[in-house]
C-alpha cells in the first residue's frame, strides 16, 4: 500500500513502531507531489529542502522519545494564509508574492510540536475570496476527480492535495464554507471548528469574525487526531477560547443511538440537485438505522444568510486588507509619483478582480451614509440567524444537510457571475455568521461519478456531537479515492 | 441601487484602488447586482434586534502591563519594499 | 469692525498614557530607544498578527473618567477607523466611536476669579500612530513604528470655551487631575498631551454656532493661544468679506504664526467605522467600577482643602504647591519625614522657586527627594548649620540631589558651636576692627552688622549668626 494512500493516523502508528522513517513519509509525499502537483496545482509552494531537515529532527525526537503523538512524523501541507517563519506566504496573491513571514501561526506551531512536517503551502483563492481556487494569482487547482472540474474553495489546494494523496492532511481555513465546500466537492473530510476554537494568530485574514482554521484529511479520525493538537487557548488572539483544548477523539464511539438530528427543509429545497438530495436524505436513513431520531424542521433564515455574509466579510475585509500598501512588506509597484499614487497603483497591481469586488463592496457599505442601512442590517440579520439555529439546537443536537447544493463545477463556470458563485456557499455562510461548528464528510457520488459531501452542524463548541455522528456513519463507508489514483498501478489496501 | 460614476470614483479613493475605465464600468454593474441582491434583508423586521458584532459570547479579554518584547527589528524590516537608517522608507508625506 | 463676535471654542485633547507597554502588545512605550527597536509584528501591523487589550489603559482611562465626573460606559467596545497614512501600520486606527468608556462629564475652571463648567462629551481610548521624518538626502519620508499602538485617551469637550484663557485654564485642569491620578505626565511640549481646537465665531446673540475648523499641532499654552486669536481673526475677516468658512481641519505653524487647510482631495475624511471584530467587548461591572474609584488617590481640590485645614498655609502657597502633583508629593513627603509645613512650604516657595527659575526648570522636573529637604529643615532647626549655608546647601540638592548631611560633612560647613572658640575669634576682629568698635560705641548700632560679617567671614561662615551677635554685644560692653 502506497504511503500516501494512508491516514495521518495509520501512517502515525507505522512511523511510531519504526516500520517507516520520518524521512520515507516525508519523500513519500514530496514524490507524489512532483508526480502529481504538475497537473493539479495543489501547492503555491514545495519545502522540500526544509522538510527533509525537518523530518530528521523529528526522528531524532521520536527516537528520543520526546514525541509520542499520533501525528509525530506526519507529513502535512498548510494553506498560503497561515504565517509560516522563513517560508514564503503569499495567500495566493500578488500583493504578498514576496512575503517572508518573521513567525509562524500558532496552529501551524501546534502541529509542529506535535511532530508534524510542513511539505509545502497550498493554493488557495486569492486571500480566501473564493468558492473555486481559480481567483488564485498562481493559477487554478484542478480537481483530482476530474481535471476540467474546480476542487471547490478557498482551500481548494489543501482539499486537493488531500484528495490526490500528495500528503495525508492538510490545514485549511474557512470563512464561509472553505474548508467544508472543497472537501466536499474532492471527496475527503474537512471540520470547521467553533470560532474561537482555533487560535487566528498568524492566519492571515479575511472576515476576521468569521475566520476560522481547521483540518482536512481523508476521514474523521484524521481530523479529530489534528483538533486534538490545534485546539489550546492562545493568549495572543483576544477571540481564542479559554476551554479551547478537549479530547476531541473520545468522541468516535460510532454509536449515535438517541443522538437527534434535525434536517432544515430549507436546504433540501429549490435549487438542490437532484443526486445530492437523495444522498442527503440517504444517509439519514442511515442514521436512523443507527440509532439516531432524525426529523425534519423548517430552520429559516436561509435565504438571508449570503447576502449578511457578503455585507459582513467584504467590509470586514476591506478594513483587513488595508495593510497591504507596499510600505511594510509584500510587491510594491515600480514606478509612481507620490505617496497616494504608490498606494493606488500597489494595490490595483497587487489585487485580482475578486478581491478588489469585495475591498469595493466593503468599502461601500461602511461608507459614510451607508452604515446603517447595510453593515448594521447584516449584523442585525446575524443575531436572527444566530437565534435560529439557537432555537433548532434547543430541538436537536445536530443538524444535517448538503455542504453545497451541487458537486464540483466546471472550471470558469461560476467566475462569469459572481452573484451564482455566491449562492453555491447558502448552506455553509450562515455557519460561520453563527459561529457554529460544522464538518463536511463525503457521502456517495452523483451521476457524473463526483463525490457529494455530506454537512454536520453542532452548538457552539460541541465539536464532538459531529465528529461523533461523522464518525458512526464513516466507520460503515469505505473511502473512495479519485479514479486517476486506482489506475495508476498505486492502488490502496 | 444605480451605482454612479461618482460613487465609484469615491469608493476608489477610500479603499485606494485605481480602476481602469473597463473595470469601473465592472465594478458598476457589480456593486449594483450586489447591492440589489443582499437588499434583499430589507425584508426583515430588525427594529428591534441589536446588532451583533461578536457571535462569540467573551468579553474582557486583557493582557497584563509587562514588557515582553525585545527588539526584532532586523526581522520585521526584512520584508520592506525600500527601508533606510531602520526605518520603513516611503515617498515624500507631509504630515 | 461693526459687529461684536464671540468664539466657540471645543476641544479635543489626547493624553498619552504612562503604561509600560503599548495598548495591544507587549512592546515597550519607553521614549529614547532607537527607530523601530520597540516594535512587534502587532504594532507593525504584519499579516496574521492581532490586538491584546492591555488592562492598564482601561483602568487608567476610567480613572480619567472617574476624575472627570463622566459616566463610565459599562459595555464597551473598540472600532476601527480606517484612513490610509504612512505611520498607520494597518491603515486602520483601533479607537472607540459607538461606545467610548466614558461620556457626559464636565470640569470646573475659573478665570479672572469666575467658576464655570467645560462639560465632556466623552474620554475614549484608541492607539497612537508611528513617526514620519522627512530624509532629506532622498526627498522621501521615514517611518519609524516606535510609539504606533502607545496607548492615548482622546477627552472631547462640549463647545463650551468662549476664550484663548479659557481654554488654557481647561487644559491646565486636565493635566492637574490626569498627574494627579498617575495616568499621563501630560506635557505639551514633548507630546504626551496634544490639543486640536475646534473653533467658530459668531455674532454675540447669535443662537446657531458659525461653522467650525479644526486646528492641530499645538505644542504649548502660548501656541494656543496664538492660534486661537489667529484663527478667531481669519473667520472674521472671512465672514466680513461676505465669504464662507470651510469646515477643514488646519495645521498651525508657530514659527510663521500662520495655519494651513491640510487635508488633500485624495482624503475623503471617511472613516467607515465598525466595531473590530479582533477584540472582544469590554464589561465594566460594578465592583470592577467601585474597586477604581476606590483606589482613586487624592486630586488637587481635595488637596487644596485638607492642606489649609491641616497645614494652615496660605492659600496662595496651596496654589502654587498644587499647581503640580510633583511639588504636592515633595510637599507631603518632608512633612511625612517630620519637617513642619510651614517650613516646608517657605523652602517651595522661596527658594525651590528661585532655582527653578534660574535654572529653567518645571515644577514637574524637579527631580530632588524630599527627605533631603526634610533633612536640611532638620538641620537647620538644631543649628548644625545656619541659614546662609543652608542655601548653599539647598542648591545642590536641587540640582544634584545632595544628601544635606554628608554634603555638609564633606565640604565642612557644619556651624561652629565652640563657644570659647568663637569668642576668640570674634575678640581678634574687635581688636582688628578700632573704627567700627567707635563707631558702635558712639551709638551708630548699625556698625554691628559690619563686625558680625567679618567674623562670619573669619568662620568661613560656619557660625550661628544669633551666637555671633551675642557674644559681640557682650564683649563691646564690657
Amino acid at each position: 500500500m502506497s504511503l500516501m494512500a494512508m491516514t495521518a493516523c495509520e501512517l502515525g502508528e507505522k512511523i511510531k513502531s519504526k516500520e517507516i522513517s520520518v524521512r520515507e513519509a516525508v519523500t513519500a509525499s514530496l514524490d507524489a507531489i512532483e508526480e502529481r502537483d504538475k497537473d493539479l496545482n495543489c501547492f503555491v509552494t514545495v519545502t522540500a529542502g526544509k522538510a527533509l531537515s525537518d523530518a530528521d529532527e523529528v526522528q531524532k525526537k521520536i527516537d528520543a522519545g520526546e514525541l509520542t503523538g499520533p501525528l509525530a512524523g506526519v507529513p502535512v501541507a498548510i494553506k498560503d494564509n497561515m504565517c509560516t517563519k522563513g517560508v514564503l506566504t503569499t495567500c495566493s496573491s500578488k500583493i504578498l508574492s514576496n512575503f517572508v513571514p518573521t513567525y509562524t501561526s500558532f496552529a501551524v506551531e501546534q502541529l509542529e510540536a506535535a511532530g508534524a512536517v510542513m511539505v509545502g503551502k497550498t493554493n488557495m483563492d486569492e486571500f480566501a475570496m473564493g468558492s473555486t481556487t481559480e481567483t488564485s494569482y498562481y493559477g487554478i487547482t484542478k480537481n483530482p476527480w476530474d481535471t476540467t472540474r474546480v476542487p471547490g474553495g478557498s482551500s481548494g489546494g489543501s482539499a486537493a492535495a488531500v484528495a490526490a494523496e500528495e500528503v495525508p492532511y492538510a490545514l485549511g481555513s474557512d470563512t464561509g464554507g472553505s474548508i467544508r465546500q472543497p472537501a466536499g466537492f474532492c471527496g475527503v473530510t474537512g471540520i470547521k471548528p467553533t470560532y474561537g476554537r482555533v487560535s487566528r494568530y498568524g492566519l492571515i485574514a479575511y472576515g476576521s469574525s468569521l475566520d476560522q482554521i481547521g483540518p482536512i484529511a481523508k476521514d474523521v479520525r484524521d481530523t479529530a487526531a489534528v483538533l486534538d493538537i490545534i485546539s489550546r487557548y492562545d493568549s495572543k488572539d483576544s477571540t481564542s477560547y479559554a476551554n479551547a483544548a478537549e479530547d476531541f477523539s473520545s468522541a468516535l464511539t460510532g454509536d449515535v443511538a438517541g443522538l437527534r438530528i434535525g434536517i432544515p427543509t430549507d436546504y433540501l429545497a429549490e435549487g438542490v440537485d437532484p443526486d445530492v438530495r437523495n444522498a442527503i436524505l440517504a444517509a439519514a436513513e442511515e442514521f436512523k438505522a443507527k440509532g439516531a431520531t432524525v426529523s425534519e424542521f423548517a430552520l429559516g433564515m436561509v435565504e438571508y444568510a449570503i447576502p449578511a455574509y457578503y455585507i459582513i466579510a467584504s467590509a470586514e475585509a476591506s478594513s483587513n486588507l488595508e495593510r497591504f500598501d507596499g510600505v511594510k512588506y509584500g510587491y510594491r509597484t515600480a514606478e509612481y509619483r507620490d505617496l497616494h499614487n504608490m498606494y493606488k497603483k500597489t494595490r490595483s497591481e497587487g489585487f485580482g478582480a475578486e478581491v478588489k469586488r469585495r475591498i469595493m463592496l466593503g468599502s461601500f457599505v461602511l461608507s459614510s451614509g451607508y452604515y446603517d442601512a447595510y453593515y448594521v442590517k447584516a449584523l442585525k440579520t446575524k443575531a436572527l440567524i444566530k437565534k435560529a439555529f439557537d432555537d433548532a439546537f434547543e430541538k436537536y443536537d445536530v443538524i444535517l444537510g448538503p455542504v453545497a447544493p451541487t458537486t464540483a463545477l466546471k472550471q470558469g463556470e461560476s467566475l462569469s457571475d459572481p452573484i451564482k458563485m455566491y449562492l453555491g456557499d447558502i448552506y455553509t455562510v450562515s455557519v460561520n455568521l453563527a459561529g457554529l461548528p460544522g464538518i463536511s464528510i463525503p457521502c456517495g457520488s452523483d451521476s457524473a461519478g463526483l463525490p457529494i459531501g455530506l454537512q454536520l452542524l453542532g452548538q457552539t463548541f460541541h465539536e464532538k456531537d459531529i465528529l461523533r455522528a461523522a464518525y458512526a456513519y464513516q466507520k460503515d463507508h469505505k473511502y473512495a479515492r479519485p479514479a486517476f489514483l486506482s489506475k495508476d498501478g498505486k492502488e490502496g489496501a | 441601487m444605480q451605482i454612479t460614476d461618482e460613487t465609484i470614483e469615491y469608493v476608489g479613493i477610500l479603499a485606494k484602488l485605481e480602476l481602469t475605465d473597463a473595470e469601473k464600468e465592472q465594478a458598476k454593474q457589480d456593486m449594483s447586482k450586489m447591492l440589489d441582491y443582499v437588499g434583499k434583508l430589507n425584508e426583515l423586521d430588525t427594529d428591534n434586534v441589536p446588532a451583533m458584532s461578536h457571535a462569540f459570547p467573551v468579553s474582557n479579554v486583557f493582557r497584563e502591563d509587562e514588557v515582553t518584547n525585545a527588539d526584532d527589528r532586523e526581522n520585521l524590516l526584512s520584508n520592506a519594499p525600500e527601508s533606510k537608517n531602520g526605518c520603513y522608507k516611503v515617498p515624500k508625506t507631509f504630515d | 469692525m461693526s459687529k461684536t463676535y464671540e468664539t466657540v471654542i471645543g476641544l479635543e485633547v489626547h493624553v498619552e498614557l504612562n503604561t509600560k507597554t503599548k495598548i495591544f502588545c507587549g512592546c515597550s512605550t519607553a521614549f529614547g530607544g532607537d527607530v523601530n527597536t520597540h516594535t512587534c509584528p502587532v504594532c507593525t501591523g504584519m499579516p496574521g498578527s492581532l490586538p491584546v487589550l492591555n488592562k492598564a489603559v482601561v483602568e487608567k482611562a476610567m480613572a480619567v473618567g472617574i476624575a472627570t465626573n463622566c459616566k463610565i460606559t459599562q459595555n464597551c467596545k473598540f472600532d476601527r477607523k480606517n484612513y490610509f497614512y504612512p505611520d498607520n501600520p494597518q491603515n486602520y486606527q483601533i479607537s472607540q466611536l459607538y461606545y467610548p468608556i466614558c461620556r457626559d462629564g464636565y470640569v470646573e475652571i475659573e478665570v479672572d476669579g469666575r467658576k464655570k463648567q467645560v462639560r465632556i462629551h466623552e474620554i475614549h481610548m484608541e492607539e497612537d500612530a508611528g513617526k514620519l521624518v522627512h530624509d532629506p538626502v532622498t526627498d522621501s519620508s521615514l517611518v519609524d513604528f516606535n510609539r504606533s499602538g502607545v496607548p492615548l485617551i482622546e477627552i472631547v469637550s462640549e463647545p463650551d470655551m468662549r476664550s484663548a484663557e479659557e481654554v488654557i485654564a481647561y487644559l491646565d485642569k486636565l493635566r492637574l487631575i490626569i498627574q494627579y491620578l498617575g495616568a499621563s505626565d501630560c506635557k505639551l511640549n514633548e507630546g504626551s498631551m496634544r490639543a486640536d481646537v475646534n473653533l467658530s465665531v459668531r455674532e454675540v446673540g447669535a443662537s446657531e454656532f458659525g461653522t467650525r475648523t479644526e486646528m492641530k499641532n499645538l505644542n504649548s499654552f502660548k501656541a494656543i493661544a496664538r492660534a486661537i486669536e489667529n484663527e478667531k481673526e481669519r473667520q472674521i475677516d472671512l465672514i466680513e468679506s461676505g465669504e464662507q468658512v470651510v469646515q477643514e481641519t488646519r495645521r498651525w505653524d508657530d514659527t510663521k504664526e500662520y495655519s494651513y487647510a491640510m487635508r488633500s482631495k485624495e482624503d475623503a475624511q471617511d472613516y467607515r467605522y465598525f466595531p473590530d471584530p479582533d477584540l472582544v467587548p469590554i464589561i465594566i461591572g460594578d465592583d470592577w467600577l467601585a474597586d477604581v474609584k476606590k483606589r482613586q488617590p487624592e486630586l488637587r481640590d481635595e488637596k487644596r482643602i485638607r492642606y489649609k485645614e491641616e497645614y494652615d498655609i496660605p492659600e496662595y502657597d496651596i496654589d502654587i504647591i498644587t499647581n503640580s502633583k510633583r511639588m504636592a508629593d515633595i510637599f507631603e513627603a518632608a512633612i511625612a519625614e517630620g519637617a513642619a509645613p510651614k517650613k516646608v512650604s517657605n523652602w517651595l516657595m522661596v527658594e525651590t522657586m528661585r532655582l527653578m527659575k534660574e535654572t529653567d526648570t518645571e515644577a514637574d522636573d524637579l527631580a530632588f527627594d524630599a527627605k533631603h529637604l526634610a533633612k536640611l529643615i532638620d538641620m537647620v532647626d538644631k543649628k548644625e548649620i545656619n541659614g546662609t549655608v543652608a542655601k548653599e546647601v539647598f542648591e545642590e540638592i536641587f540640582k544634584n540631589n545632595a544628601e544635606p548631611a554628608a554634603y555638609v560633612e564633606a565640604h565642612g560647613l557644619k556651624t561652629v558651636n565652640d563657644t570659647g572658640a568663637l569668642t576668640e575669634t570674634i575678640e581678634k576682629i574687635v581688636a582688628a576692627n578700632p573704627k567700627s568698635v567707635e563707631d558702635y560705641k558712639s551709638g551708630k548700632e548699625k556698625a554691628i552688622g559690619f563686625l558680625v560679617g567679618q567674623t562670619m567671614k573669619e568662620m568661613k561662615g560656619k557660625a550661628d549668626p544669633g551666637e555671633v551677635n551675642r557674644i559681640l554685644k557682650e564683649i563691646l560692653s564690657k
